[in-house]
């Protein structure tokens, strides 16, 4: 499925939607961004609650297709308009990362 | 990619001050390598190991150095900074060994996964280090 596809599902919002055509093709969820980096894979969707700013480099040069923040959590005004510059897309979902995965077709 | 009459060099300056900037270099090579044509994965390989190098020499060095140089079939990525440099090497490339402080973990980083993650993307690394001189990190990937 594509990030489109993904936000427009129930129980996703969308902050950020630069690229949303992006194929997700795989799920990593994880807080710690050295291990985000080290383990996702290009083109997945990562799922976590971390929202400080370092995030969207992360997500960048790991090349994931999206963001997903679990569990409610919001980003910043300022670090969603950095992703929008990015080209980073950013979803949010209220579920735990689990449920949260468990709504993705992929 | 085209064929380059000589290796392009990118340098950078890690600014030390401030942590949420961090990886600008990081973000502006990639942009260099996507119009050089390079492939994805490459990098991706390379952004990931520059960014963890940044990182470290933000959290321990105040900054540094950083080049790119970009040639037929191998990017070099030097990373030099003037911290306090690496007093035992081996224990330093162990996963989950951090000397990180706790404003920095709160962050997502300092999980010791920084000198791991930059060997696993890359195909050569060395580590030159001086205690209280500072360190110089060399990797290469092949493409």
């Amino acid at each position: 499925m594509t990030v489109n596809e993904l936000a427009a599902m129930p129980g996703f919002k969308t902050v950020s939607l630069p690229d949303g055509d992006r194929e997700i093709n795989n799920i990593y969820i994880g807080d710690l961004l050295s291990w985000v980096m080290g383990r996702a894979k290009a083109d997945g969707a990562w799922i976590t609650i971390m929202s400080n700013i370092n995030i969207v480099a992360v997500a960048s040069l790991a090349d994931v297709a999206c963001i997903i923040l679990a569990e409610g959590v919001t980003l910043d005004s300022t670090v969603a308009q950095t992703a929008e510059m990015k080209g980073v897309n950013v979803l949010t979902s209220d579920l735990p990362a689990y449920e949260t995965a468990m709504l993705l077709k992929i | 990619m085209n064929q380059m009459a000589e290796p392009l060099v990118f340098r950078f300056d890690v600014d030390g001050d401030n942590f949420t900037s961090a990886g600008q270099a990081s973000v502006q090579v990639k942009k260099n390598l996507r119009q050089l044509g390079i492939d994805p994965e490459t990098i991706r390989r390379v952004s990931i190991a520059m960014y963890e190098g940044e990182i470290n020499m933000v959290i321990h060095a105040k900054g540094g150095q950083a080049d790119v140089i970009v040639s037929d079939g191998c990017i070099e990525i030097i990373l030099a900074d003037k911290g306090p440099g690496i007093a035992n090497i081996e224990q330093a490339m162990q996963e989950g060994f951090s000397t990180a402080p706790d404003n920095i973990r709160s962050l997502g980083f300092g999980a010791g996964m920084g000198l791991p993650n930059m060997k696993r993307y890359t195909d050569e690394m060395q580590i030159d280090s001086v205690v209280g001189e500072g360190t110089t990190i060399t990797m290469k990937v092949k493409y």
